[in-house]
């Protein structure tokens, strides 16, 4: 009896320690799998980029990224006390009205933000484009984010191309990666 | 004894259970701070000196003067940020585990020990009962004793 106790107790043990191994493993991996994505962009791969369905910052439903198939997406990943993003917000908007008509949508996500400063900063910069708020950080480790702001580049077919910027991006840049996916096959 | 025990406990009871209420009527931004994780760098918001920390203090700070509950606050925070902002899961649903597996723990580690407990205790009774030599290496032969015992009538005589 004693003894199918113990190696009860040992088999919980093990169990628990093999779970929690499991666990941490799962989390490495999926951290590391969104940052595989930039060096395979960088490497002139076309990895899927992963999909989300997120809020609107404006409260009016949600977006899913396979929603915006057939468009061209910029996609910023931003948030009101980021400095940097102050920086960036009126180029992107100054892109997205250069672009649009030609397919083009750029799409900022939310991440780690009072809904009220995200909502301030949007009208403060005058952002007309489409703003969406990540309130569980879904997408971080999924698009393997260092830090705010990042900004992807999608193409008609929901692959990540062009050039993934760490930082404020640059008009220069943003114009360089929408050619790339407007022509990416 | 067992009167001022029982009294004791429930005065006990009825403080902690006031300071609570009081606490969920009223909370403190020092309060907040320790229960709030700051969502970048992941500490407590009283040792987060962060950008979004800062903002999220002043949100407390607003919240606390329009009046709302801690639980209102929480429920606000956990609106915009997740689960995840708070320093303690939620008490419901598969959060329930992380408060039910420390005590299913120690429940387990005290079965353990006094199973181990017991064992000792009679591993260590049953030598005296099975060895009556006490010397730990069973009993005497009796041809060897019975020389023993010769031994020592000679040299008592």
């Amino acid at each position: 009896m004693a003894r199918r106790v113990k190696i009860g107790l040992q088999a919980a043990a093990v169990l628990v320690v093999g779970l929690l191994v499991a666990l941490l493993a799962w989390q490495v991996i999926r951290t590391d799998k969104g940052r595989a994505l930039a060096s395979k962009v960088a490497s002139g791969q076309k990895p899927q980029a992963p999909v989300f369905n997120l809020d609107r910052l404006d409260g009016n439903g949600k977006v899913s990224l396979t929603s915006l198939r057939g468009k061209v997406v910029v996609l910023n990943f931003w948030a009101s006390w980021c400095l940097p993003c102050k920086d960036e917000a009126p180029e992107l908007e100054a892109a997205w009205k250069r672009w649009r008509d030609e397919g083009v949508l750029v799409v900022g996500i939310d991440i780690d933000d009072l809904n009220t400063d995200a909502r301030r900063f949007v009208e403060r910069y005058e952002l007309s484009y489409l703003t969406l708020h990540d309130k569980d950080k879904w997408t971080w480790g999924r698009y393997g984010l260092r830090g705010l702001p990042e900004t992807w580049f999608v193409d008609r077919r929901g692959r990540l191309v062009g050039e993934h910027v760490e930082g404020p991006v640059t008009a220069e840049e943003l114009d360089q990666s929408i050619r790339v996916a407007l022509r990416a096959a | 004894m067992t009167k001022y025990g029982l009294l004791t406990a429930l005065v006990l009871l009825l403080v902690t259970a006031g300071t609570a209420a009081a606490s969920e009527q009223h909370p403190t931004l020092a309060e907040l701070e320790k229960e709030v994780i700051c969502p970048t760098c992941h500490t407590t918001l009283e040792l987060s000196t962060s950008p979004i920390a800062d903002r999220l203090r002043s949100y407390i700070r607003a919240r606390i003067a329009a009046g709302d509950t801690k639980s209102e606050i929480k429920s606000k925070l956990v609106d915009q940020f997740g689960e995840s902002v708070l320093a303690a899961p939620p008490k419901r649903g598969f959060n329930l585990l992380a408060w039910l597996l420390p005590f299913g723990g120690l429940a387990i580690a005290g079965a353990a020990l006094a199973v181990l407990a017991r064992r000792w205790s009679r591993a260590r009774e049953e030598p005296a009962s099975a060895d009556p030599s006490g010397n730990g290496r069973g009993p005497l032969d009796p041809e060897l004793e019975r020389r023993v015992d010769e031994e020592l009538a000679r040299f008592d005589a």
